[in-house]
């Protein structure tokens, strides 16, 4: 539903950092979903759809804020704050020795995983990615059975037969991270044509990064499935780099949302450390999915705090750029823009940090304290 | 009509290979919903060996989907569909261009039930025309069904009659995990008596198509049909082969080859793919490794493809994989020579 007759404010998700590749968007409360091309190659347009209480009870607010309930931007501040606990304390759990193979940390891209996860209905369905810890978070996941993984126990979500790449919780619809960059861009597309053919009105989210954008894979996803109007939604987790590479350097066309035109369907990019801002992008997308009109592409330009993994040194990259961003944290972003617009004390969000400690707490105690899996079990679920 | 015990009949009549494999689709979409075929040009066009034929008239263009050229990307849309309550059956055109879907293959649709902790499956059945003899040439000619029976996860088949070819179908449809069917391409053509109801063909079970003492001949696809051939002519030499058609590759029935070497005391593996690490090599080591090996007369001999590309003339392509007459000869020299 949309109020009549109000002409609020347009909203531009304006990312800075990205010097000579950044573009704006404009987010015009009164339009339909169109695309078409202008000077630079092409412009967005998107609805946003109204959820409540009214924008018009919170006339100062920019839309994306206004529409946001107080109840949303808790919990949006509680999963965007689980994640980065999980993550730091993750790392700090691999220096000590806890933690056997690799993982890669999505700390400063948290407003990505919980805007567009937060716009999803339970029974909605997504695919992820070897950076995949806070989208899985953001589905609720158990952070208990997460870490269970890391420490290879019998009591993580694959039995420790997984680890940090595999996470998956078919049955809650997470469908799974994964190990191969563009692994899930036609697995994604696979789950929108099943929920299209079972008419079960699930939408797939599929979060990919810019390094999957140059894959194959991303180009036979994205055209099939815009010829048969599928429900997914494409999300480019933008974090400037694949690996070292710098997208500058990968390709020919940064703007991975400007690629949507050569598939017909609407692509829209968005400052990633944004929740609000991404979270209306990701509603209107999946809206659009579930009724049936198609497939669409969100670019969220974010950034990676740490390196690609464990091994990385960061010789790609200055400690600068790394700096600014930091002063770019989403969840600050979120917590400050909400207290200073009066509408919810800091003791809130200090309370929810405290909750997030003790949950974080008591997930690395149950791992710590879960066995190791049997060996002599080693080769089973290997088949059905 | 045929008698099975307890006096029930079977209704068969003759099919050709391709036709019962449409048949067994049209049966398992008729039984499930979920059940439902994509790949290139299945469509209007009927597959570009007319495997599908009219499906899409039986079952419309939402079940028989008619895909880009993107074996990648809708290989990867079968194991999605899969692992989301579908049972996808899809068609790659040639089985060499799994090549190209080989990422989801290999890392996802095998791989998922293991790394997500059993907590999930991916009844996936990929069908693919297989093998040389059509003047396809290199890049359309192969026979790949080693590699993945490689794979963990994988289960692998090689129907050799218009009878497995409906039964082992059905069976892959049945299945939880992923089935790659190699079907041979100079098969579908051919005819035999297929029952008319919904049958089984069990996945891992070899078949003895001839009962021999002489020497074990086995074989799968179109070379347990050459095998056959080839032991009524030995026969006629006064050599008795047994002739086991192999029928699936992973899981592979060592036991049923065992047993027959026990019995012949003479071993001849007979496969299309390249000799060198092909699936002569696994049943030679196996049965290296086991008692059977106690029971050998001669040394194991091995049948393969040459190690070339497949040529495009069809006399070198002949030359390049095991035909009639050079199972004749081999299983004549392992028998009388008691060697290659």
């Amino acid at each position: 539903m949309r109020p009549s007759g109000r002409s609020g404010p347009r909203s531009r998700a304006n990312v800075d950092g990205w010097k000579g590749l950044t573009r704006n968007i404009c987010i015009d409360k009164n339009a339909k979903v169109t695309h078409h091309g202008d000077n630079n190659g092409c412009i967005f347009i998107v609805e946003l759809r109204v959820s409540s209480p009214l924008p018009t009870e919170r006339p100062n607010q920019r839309p994306e804020m206004a529409d946001l309930s107080d109840e949303a931007i808790l919990d949006a501040y509680k999963a965007m704050k689980l994640i980065r606990r999980f993550e730091e304390r993750a790392e700090e759990s691999y220096m000590r020795g806890f933690i056997h193979g690799t993982m890669h940390l999505s700390i400063g891209q948290e407003a990505s995983a919980v805007g567009v996860v937060s716009a999803l209905e339970k029974t909605d369905t997504l695919t992820s990615t070897h950076r995949g810890h806070g989208h899985s978070i953001a589905k609720g996941a158990d952070p208990a059975r997460m870490f269970a993984e890391f420490f290879g126990k019998q009591t993580g979500y694959c039995g420790g037969r997984g680890g940090s790449m595999h996470i998956a919780d078919v049955e809650a619809g997470n469908l799974g991270a994964n190990g191969i960059v563009g692994g899930g861009l036609p697995i994604a597309v696979g789950a929108a044509l099943s929920a299209k053919m079972r008419k079960s009105g699930q939408v797939c989210v599929c979060f990919f990064g810019d390094g999957a954008s140059n894959e194959g894979a991303f180009h036979e996803a994205l055209n099939m499935a815009s010829i048969w109007a599928l429900p997914v939604v494409f999300v480019c987790e933008n974090n400037k780099y694949g690996m070292s590479m710098d997208i500058a350097r990968s390709s020919a066309v940064p703007d991975i949302a400007k690629r949507a035109v050569a598939y017909a369907m609407p692509g829209i990019e968005v400052d990633g450390n944004d929740f609000a801002a991404v979270r209306a992008v990701a509603q209107t997308a999946i809206a659009r999915a579930r009724s049936g009109e198609g497939p669409s592409l969100i670019e969220c330009k974010t950034y990676r705090i740490r390196g690609h993994s464990k091994s990385d040194r960061n010789l790609y990259r200055t400690k600068e750029e790394i700096e600014e961003w930091r002063g770019r944290c989403p969840i600050d972003r979120l917590r400050e823009e909400v207290i200073g617009l009066g509408r919810l004390s800091a003791e809130r969000f200090a309370a929810i940090d405290t909750v997030v400690e003790d949950e974080i707490e008591a997930a690395i105690e149950f791992a710590k304290a879960s066995p190791d899996p049997d060996p002599a079990r080693l080769t089973e679920d290997v088949y059905a | 009509m045929l008698e099975k015990p307890g006096n029930e009949t079977i209704d068969f009549r003759e099919l050709t290979y391709a036709e019962a494999i449409r048949e067994a689709m049209t049966q398992a979409m008729e039984a499930d919903p979920t059940v439902f075929t994509l790949g290139e040009d299945i469509g209007t066009y009927g597959g570009a060996f007319g495997v599908t034929g009219d499906l899409i008239h039986r079952f419309g263009a939402e079940r028989v989907i008619d895909t880009p050229i993107a074996e990648l990307g809708i290989a990867g849309a079968a194991v999605g569909a899969a692992l989301t309550g579908m049972k996808p059956v899809l068609e790659l055109q040639f089985s060499d261009f799994i090549t190209l879907a080989t990422e989801q293959i290999v890392n996802q649709a095998a791989k998922i039930r293991f790394m997500f902790g059993g907590k999930a499956s991916v009844p996936l059945v990929v069908r693919m025309p297989a093998g040389s003899g059509t003047g396809a040439a290199a890049q359309h000619s192969q026979s790949l069904e080693a590699w993945f029976g490689h794979i963990p996860g994988l289960k692998v088949v090689q129907p050799s009659t218009p009878h497995d070819a409906k039964g082992l179908l059905l069976a892959a449809i049945d299945d939880p995990n992923p089935v790659l069917i190699f079907e041979h391409k100079l098969l579908y053509k051919t005819k035999g008596l297929v029952p008319v109801d919904a049958y089984r063909v069990p996945i891992g079970k070899a078949i003895v198509r001839r009962p021999g003492k002489d020497v074990t001949i086995v074989g799968s696809s179109i070379m347990a049909i050459r095998a056959q051939a080839a032991a009524e002519r030995l026969a006629t030499e006064g050599i008795d082969a047994e002739v086991i058609d192999l029928r699936s590759v992973r899981p592979m029935d060592t036991e049923t080859i065992f047993a027959s070497v026990r019995k012949t005391s003479r071993l001849l593996i007979v496969y299309e793919g390249v000799k060198t690490l092909g699936v002569g090599a696994e049943i030679s080591a196996a049965v290296a490794e086991s008692d059977a090996f106690d029971y050998l007369d001669a040394p194991i001999v091995r049948l393969g493809g040459q190690e070339v590309p497949l040529p495009y003339n069809p006399v070198l392509e002949k030359a390049a994989v095991p035909q009639e007459d050079d199972i004749v000869n081999a299983a004549r020299r392992l028998v009388r020579d008691g060697r290659a």
